[in-house]
């Protein structure tokens, strides 16, 4: 079973390959100009601050979203082998199933309505 | 033609014993389909744009102006490489290579077509199956996110920063309701492996409506319309292309994410950008428009599923899904980012998990009560999608309601405004809700620089014409 994987890592050394040359030999091949301008940082002509304004903190929200995503990711992962068994589970699974999906609907419906899902 | 479709539909035996040189050509077949795909697409997308706005689009390079974006990677390759001095280096080095590898790794377990014959040896026109082979799909995207994070962080610079965190909240989401929404199509195929997600779509059930025997459909696009739909928008939002391309919205963010990178590792970024958009447009083809198998009519004709014809039809499908993607970015504005991450989680979230539970639930009514379950599905589920896409349709109208008396009225004749209704300037009430407004009375001074030329050439006919046709009072004064 595990010789399917093989050509998958043939395909991965390839693409590796290629995305490694490319990032090796891209200053070799073009041509280096240094200027101070090029090395700064962009930001549209002005001159760049050198600190995030929020001191390098990230707005909690996206914290929110990572963690509600991994909650909704476990999810998936179980209604997977249940999609694919349903005919074999018969009723007894899908009650289960539906038990499963409404008790972390109930947890989604708590952060909608608490305001976790609102951006401003 | 069944028994042409069974000997040539490969299953899960028939993976992993390929000769080493097979594995080797299918191997570097992929990668070159991948890399002429992501070529292609960016003349098609060039072309096709410009169609909608009234242009011609490239048209200097190469036969019809197809060879623009060969030319596009080539220039690219002799631009300088800029490192930025804050960069964090090794990371910065790295991302591109991140983001590249799980691009390419992604479309492997895509199937291509049925079992062909290459110099003699049998063989599946797919390179890696598995009992898992979708998962495979949604663990190489969901590692791609890592590139772009990584990417915009070690830029050491703002706009990537902001390119990359959006980008990644908004994979994030997407990939949720992207996983939602093919549930489904596991609980019909029985299966997650993509050769046998394709066999499952090969015959529609026989259906027999009002005495006359048909063939109902079998696509999963048809007998699923619900999943399709959320299918279709996630990966619209999980490969960043517009409306919902927010991490790159240029007119906020410059570039996005790789705002700070030029050169070869750019191109990295732009390839692996694109090998997702023909992913994910092979895997629609694959879960729901029935892979490499020949559509409707085409399908009466018994070769149509044998040999090399199914590359034909798969690539025809990708190339229609690509159409959609550039139609899409031709037709619709930019959403708001809010806007974005609340239809992801309020909308299809929510919509995808309530239809698993009623597509479960039809197909357990199904099994129970002996109906088959593709005439379940289209008894029951087309009208359900029906009824959604009505209520959708009769909230839109209902939001759009006083436009639409408005507009009525006006046409027919009613009592015109004797004058044009004037709104109150309220630039201050405006910028007191939080909204910063323009003042809204500037007025552009003539160029200087243009005065002083026109006073040269007064009389003349020099230039475009553009200036000197009409004559400002501010500039005879000047003469």
């Amino acid at each position: 079973m595990l010789s399917n994987y093989v050509p998958l890592v043939g395909l991965f050394v390839l693409a590796a390959g290629f995305a490694l040359f490319s990032v090796t030999a891209a200053p070799f091949i073009g041509p280096r100009r240094y200027n101070s301008a090029k090395v700064q940082a962009y930001e549209c002509g002005i001159e760049p601050v050198d600190q995030p304004l929020t001191g390098g903190r990230i707005p909690v929200k996206y914290f929110l979203t990572a963690m509600l995503f991994i909650v909704f990711d476990i999810e998936i992962v179980f209604l997977y082998p249940w999609a694919v068994a349903n005919d074999a589970l018969g009723l007894w699974g899908l009650t289960a199933m539906a038990v499963f999906i409404g008790t972390v609907f109930i947890a989604f419906v708590y952060e909608w309505r608490r305001g976790g899902l609102e951006w401003d | 033609m069944t028994v042409f479709a069974a000997a040539d539909q490969p299953t899960l035996v028939d993976f992993g014993n390929d000769v080493w040189w097979i594995v080797l050509i299918k191997i570097v077949g992929i990668f070159g389909v991948l890399v002429l795909m992501t070529l292609f697409a960016i003349v098609f997308e060039r072309k096709v744009v410009a169609r909608m706005q009234q242009r011609i689009g490239p048209n200097r390079v190469g036969p019809r102006g197809y060879l623009q974006s060969l030319a596009d990677g080539l220039k690219l390759a002799f631009k300088e490489d800029i490192m930025p001095a804050l960069a964090d280096k090794p990371v910065y080095f790295l991302a591109p290579v991140i983001a590249t590898i799980p691009a390419f790794l992604a479309f492997s377990v895509i199937p291509l077509g049925p079992t062909v014959s290459i110099f003699g040896e049998r063989t599946p026109l797919q390179l890696v199956d598995s009992p898992i082979g979708v998962l495979i799909v949604l663990a190489c995207s969901a590692m791609g996110v890592y590139g772009i994070v990584l990417g915009g962080w070690a830029s050491g610079s703002t706009y990537p920063l902001l390119g990359s965190l959006r980008s990644a909240a908004q994979m994030i989401s997407y990939e949720i309701a992207m996983g939602l929404s093919i549930v489904a199509v596991f609980l019909y195929a029985g299966s997650m492996s993509t050769s046998e997600i394709v066999a499952a779509q090969a015959d529609g059930t026989e259906l027999s409506l009002f005495g006359l025997e048909f063939t109902g459909p079998s696509w999963f696009a048809v007998l699923l319309p619900v999943s399709f739909v959320i299918y279709a928008i996630a990966v619209v939002g999980e490969t960043n292309r517009a409306p919902f391309d927010l991490p790159e919205a240029e007119s906020e963010l410059v570039g996005g994410f790789h705002t700070e990178y030029s050169s070869l590792k750019f191109a990295l970024f732009f390839l692996a950008e694109y090998i997702n958009i023909v992913t994910v447009s092979a895997l629609a083809a694959t879960l729901f428009l029935g892979g490499w198998r020949a559509p409707w009519p085409i399908s009466i004709w018994d070769g149509a599923n044998t040999g090399w014809w199914p590359l034909l039809w798969f690539f025809a499908k990708v190339v229609v899904a690509l159409f959609v993607f550039v139609w899409l970015r031709g037709t619709l504005p930019r959403l708001r980012y809010d806007q974005f991450m609340s239809f992801g989680w309020k909308v299809l979230v929510p919509v995808g998990l309530v239809w698993i539970l009623v597509v479960a639930t039809l197909r357990a009514v199904a099994r129970e009560t002996d109906v088959d379950a593709g005439e379940m599905a289209v008894f029951v589920g087309v009208p359900i999608a029906l009824l959604l896409l009505g209520g959708l349709l009769l909230a839109s109208r209902m939001r759009n309601r006083d436009t639409r008396v408005a507009a009525r009225e006006a046409a027919a004749g009613g009592p015109a405004p004797a004058e044009p209704q004037v709104l109150d300037a309220r630039g201050r009430d405006r910028a007191a809700g939080g909204f910063p407004v323009p003042p809204m009375d500037l007025v552009v001074p003539p160029s200087p620089r243009l005065r002083s030329r026109e006073s040269v050439s007064a009389g003349t006919v020099v230039g475009t014409g553009r200036r000197s046709s009409s004559t400002t009072p501010e500039e005879t004064d000047d003469v």
